[in-house]
């Protein structure tokens, strides 16, 4: 087991070395000139100005020349700076995360909280109504469009019943919670103020649930099918020969073997949440990393780009560690 | 399991019968109407008494041991009938006392050990879980009581063993573990279905023993459902035969198997090749298939394929009516008690001698072939799977050769080395007089044509969206036999009648053909080139006992039609002794025993034949019931491959003794031939 985490380990590592070669040779080959979209018009036509702005930005340097700084900096925590803000990348990234972790999360722990029980309802009650609700369900998830969904959510639950806070993180006067993470929930609970708690949790309901809507869908139905299979396998009969009661039986032997290609998935999703919040973000006007990255690419800020997409690559491989991790929890027959 | 006994086990129930079946009816509700799977079937089973149900795959006997369960899952369903359980009526449980009755009073071991197991939880948890959910036991006591019940069926370090998961284990291994989970709670009847059809011969005499001992010293009554007449025979004193959903005949299983009384059952017996039957003896087989399950004929089911039907049978279904004392058949021409006649072979049509001496048509001297698999981590040596290690053999014109061995001996692979689907490690092949050890694929594809295949799954092999004409027709176009596609359909038509098709099938697609049909179209694709040598890897294995004996039965005829050779490989020794002039055994990548095929399996002289074909369960027979399992081709022994099991290996065995030949044309690879024969197997000539 031990020799297992070590082999997936070590082969996430490669794989986060050869992302940050590939990102930066990508980021710095697409057409599109930063200096362009950083100047004015006016400035931009002065050929000393843009040497200037060419040269404090390294980007006169050759390709290789500017990998080798970028990997230097890398190794000591250094994203470079930010063209647009002006600052540290990874000091914008620290900034944006939290917010987009905290939704993400949320948004995933959702998922598999209706996802998981559903798929198993439905499998267990082929055909009948349980069953025809969790397609119905994950359909509408999977193909309603996000910024259609947030705006209905909205336009019900916070413009007409007013049972929703409105956009944001937090009550637009409440101050946010001193805290180590960054998240609000952890960092309110940190500091035991239960009422910035449940503030930030109110907030987070509605675009949790437009930003899981898909994936409950896409669990819901990975579940049924990994489900159904498994209660038709000979085990399962013999479990139930043995006398276990079926609840018994649907728990302990046929969801067990069901879960692989559940978590195959959740790890997917998980990633894709975290970095695809954008449209979620910008209907919620949720300061987290998708807007950040929106806003880096609209001004071609190479450094931010590359920082994030670093971040979002290295999220995945993580991701895929825990799913690797949990196959050979889930199944004796991984554990080499 | 002395101390473990849970008292309720101590108080037989007198003279109730455990199991009471009566007029059971279950059907499968499909768009085109109910299917009767079970149509009607009663018996009884006392207590302590052992019951058989045989028939063929389709005959109901499977779903009915899942009716008696109740574990019967949409689309099927038991509509009429009773089941009555020691005095309870098991239609009339609810959920909940039928989970407290299943697994404790009554249990299941099914077919297939190697999907029965959960992959994913401990043995030792598969095996107590039942018994802590019935109540019977706290957990810590159920733990003690499972490493006990492992051990008791024989498995190996059974300590170790419950802490595993089932993908460490063999297939024999784990049936012990699904019979150790049957009788956890020491239930009062035991339902094994085919708990041994996916297992080796000597392993399943293992298990058979396992059952027996199980009824002998527990008064475990069972219920052993089989297609195999003398697997039930060596457990069960009774049995039920059934046919198209009904028990065709039922009585005391030595005096089915001596005189059968209803004609199906006399073809169940009659079909089945035995090791003391003549060799090159075409088998008792009957023409025709199961009627079809929507609309059974208004007379007998068995009257369109009965050799001995008269009038009556057409218009009046047969009750199950009282033959002999204790015996009843649905028959009328048995009904006033007559036996039916033996079955007349007729003469096996003079064999063409096969032509010793001349040159083989195909031989292999010392071939090898090992597999090396992939490294388990950078520090350590690949492992090789050493699955052929020196094998010299030779297929001589018109000659049917067999090979024999348990899975994992090499057999098949030994088949693709000859064939040149695989390329030796080491070693020479050679094929009418050309050397084809290491021939490319375009030399071997012109000498294809001569040297053919047939393999054992013939659905698998089979194109399904190819027609069996186009299938057919392929390698005729192919290798250029034909000129045009209307020169092929005329071979094919006339293949399809040489293997026994009518013509018309040529426009079918596989999925349409029953499993001996399949194999037949098999036949036909590997005689379409006109081969000299087919080489067949367990062509019938898969089949039903009466399909068995018509296929091979067709493939006697070719052999003397066509003056083909065979290089027959098979696992079912009787099959081989009907089928071949000579025989080679083969354990651990080796031939251990080759001789004339009547010689070797009736006296043979290697320790491992003796045991192979001890186990072999025709009734009658005592058995040498070889314990442990083949050791790991990963590795090999220095000495004797066999030693390890052997029950007379002496210090001798530590060098490894060559295949030498002991008497004209056999030859055997032991340091004493000879030397163990168990008294019993004298019995073997005396059987019938």
């Amino acid at each position: 087991m031990s020799r297992y985490i070590a082999k997936r380990l070590l082969a996430a590592a490669v794989m986060a070395i050869l992302a940050s070669a590939v990102i930066f040779l990508i980021a710095n080959l697409v057409p599109g000139d930063p200096v362009l979209a950083q100047l004015g018009d006016i400035a931009a036509s002065d050929p000393a100005t843009v040497a200037r702005w060419r040269a404090k930005w390294g980007l006169d340097l050759p390709l290789w020349e500017r990998y080798g700084i970028f990997l230097g900096g890398l190794v000591q925590g250094d994203l470079g700076m930010s063209i647009a803000t002006r600052r540290p990348v990874l000091d914008d990234i620290i900034q944006y995360a939290p917010a987009t972790l905290e939704l993400a999360t949320v948004a995933f722990l959702l998922s598999l909280a209706i996802g998981i029980p559903l798929g198993i309802a439905a499998a267990v009650w082929r055909d009948g109504w349980v069953d025809s609700l969790a397609r119905g369900l994950s359909l509408l998830g999977v193909s309603a469009p996000t910024f259609w969904l947030a705006f209905i959510m909205l336009a019900i639950f916070y413009g007409g019943l007013e049972w929703a806070p409105g956009p944001g993180r937090l009550d637009p006067i409440a101050f946010p919670p001193e805290g180590p993470t960054g998240l609000f929930l952890f960092d309110s609970l940190w500091a035991g103020d239960w009422e910035t708690f449940t503030d930030a949790a109110a907030h987070l309901v509605l675009p949790s649930i437009v930003l899981a809507a898909a994936t409950i869908g896409l669990i819901t139905r990975t579940t049924r099918a990994a489900m159904l299979d498994s209660l038709q396998q000979d085990y399962v009969r013999v479990s139930r020969a043995k006398g276990l009661r079926g609840w018994t039986v649907v728990m302990r032997h046929a969801l067990p073997n069901a879960l692989v290609p559940v978590v195959t998935l959740g790890g997917l999703a998980y990633a894709n949440l975290l970095a695809g919040a954008v449209m979620t973000e910008t209907v919620f006007a949720w300061p987290g990393l998708g807007r950040y990255t929106f806003r880096s690419a609209a001004a071609l800020d190479f450094p931010a780009i590359v920082g994030i997409t670093l971040v979002v690559s290295i999220t995945y491989l993580l991701v895929n560690l825990v799913v690797d991790m949990s196959y050979a929890i889930l199944d004796p027959r991984v554990r080499r | 399991m002395d101390g473990f006994i849970p008292p309720h086990a101590l108080q037989p129930v007198p003279d109730v019968p455990v199991l009471e079946v009566k007029d059971l009816h279950t059907v499968f509700m499909t768009d085109n109407g109910p299917i009767h799977a079970v149509d009607g079937v009663s018996f009884t089973v006392g207590p302590g008494e052992t019951l058989g149900i045989v028939g063929e795959s389709g005959s109901g006997k499977s779903v009915t041991a899942l009716s008696l369960m109740r574990l019967l899952e949409e689309p099927a369903r038991i509509v009429g009938g009773s089941i009555t359980f020691q005095g309870k009526d098991v239609l009339a449980m609810s959920r909940s006392e039928l989970a407290d009755w299943r697994g404790d009073r009554a249990a299941m071991v099914f077919q297939d050990p190697m999907t029965g197991l959960n992959p994913v939880i401990r043995i030792l948890k598969q095996v107590t879980e039942h018994i802590v959910s019935h109540g019977r036991m706290k957990p810590a006591a159920a733990r003690t009581r499972g490493i006990e019940l492992l051990r008791r069926m024989g498995v190996a370090a059974p300590e170790r063993a419950a802490a595993s998961f089932p993908h460490e284990f063999s297939g024999g291994m784990r049936q012990r573990v699904m019979m150790a989970i049957g009788v956890a709670n020491d239930p009062a009847l035991l339902i094994a279905d085919e708990p041994t059809t996916a297992l080796d011969v000597t392993i399943q005499a293992q298990i058979l023993d396992l059952l027996r001992g199980l009824n002998e010293e527990f008064g475990t009554a069972i219920v052993l459902i089989s297609h195999d007449l003398g697997v039930i025979g060596t457990v069960c004193r009774r049995v039920a035969v059934m046919y198209a959903g009904e028990v065709v005949e039922e009585a005391v299983t030595a005096e089915v198997l001596a005189d059968p009384r209803h004609p199906y059952a006399w073809a169940l017996v009659n079909a089945v090749p035995r090791l003391d039957a003549p060799t090159g003896a075409r088998l008792t087989s009957i023409e025709g298939t199961p009627p079809d399950a929507l609309n059974p004929p208004r007379g007998c089911r068995f009257e369109p394929r009965c050799p001995f039907k008269i009038a009556r049978c057409a218009t009046d279904h047969p009750p199950l009516m009282e033959v002999a004392p204790g015996r009843r058949a649905r028959c009328w021409v048995t009904a006033d008690g007559r036996s039916l006649p033996r079955p007349t072979l007729p003469a096996a049509a003079e064999a063409e001698i096969p032509l010793l001496a001349e040159a083989p048509l195909l031989e292999a001297r010392n071939v090898e072939k090992h597999f090396v698999l992939r490294r388990p981590s950078f520090m350590k040596p690949g492992l090789t799977v050493h699955a052929v290690n020196g094998v010299d053999i030779a297929l001589h014109k018109r000659e049917s050769l067999g090979v024999v061995g348990e899975s994992g001996c090499g057999k098949s692979t030994l088949a693709r080395l000859l064939t040149r689907l695989h390329e030796p490690t080491g070693g020479s092949v050679t094929f009418e007089g050309q050397d084809i050890t290491h021939a490319t694929p375009a030399a071997m594809r012109s000498l294809r044509p001569r040297l053919q295949m047939v393999f054992q799954d013939p659905y698998a092999s089979l194109n399904p969206r190819m027609t069996i004409g186009d299938a057919l027709a392929e390698p005729l176009l192919a290798h250029g036999r034909v000129p045009n596609r209307k020169a092929a359909d005329e071979r094919v038509r006339e293949l399809l009648s040489t293997v026994g098709l009518k013509t018309s099938f040529a426009s079918r697609y596989p999925h349409e053909f029953s499993g001996g049909q399949r194999q037949r179209v098999s036949i036909a694709r590997a005689l379409a080139l006109n081969p000299s040598v087919v080489v067949a890897d367990e062509p019938v294995s898969a089949l039903d006992v009466n399909v068995q004996a018509q296929v091979l039965n067709l493939m006697l005829d070719l052999r003397q039609r066509l003056g083909l050779s065979y290089l027959f490989i098979a696992h079912d020794l009787a099959v081989v002794r009907a089928f071949c002039d000579r025989v080679a055994v083969m354990y651990l990548g080796r031939v251990v025993e080759e001789g004339p095929a009547d010689d070797v399996l009736s006296r043979p002289l290697h320790p491992y034949t003796v045991a192979l074909t001890s186990a072999i369960p025709e009734p009658g027979r005592q058995r040498v019931v070889l314990g442990g399992e083949p050791p790991s081709t990963l590795r090999l022994p220095r000495g004797c491959a066999f030693s390890a099991r052997c029950p007379i290996a002496q210090p001798a065995c530590e060098e490894r003794p060559p295949l030498a030949e002991v008497a004209s044309g056999r030859k055997v690879a032991c340091h004493f031939p000879g030397a163990f024969a168990p008294r019993t197997l004298s019995r073997l000539e005396t059987v019938r």
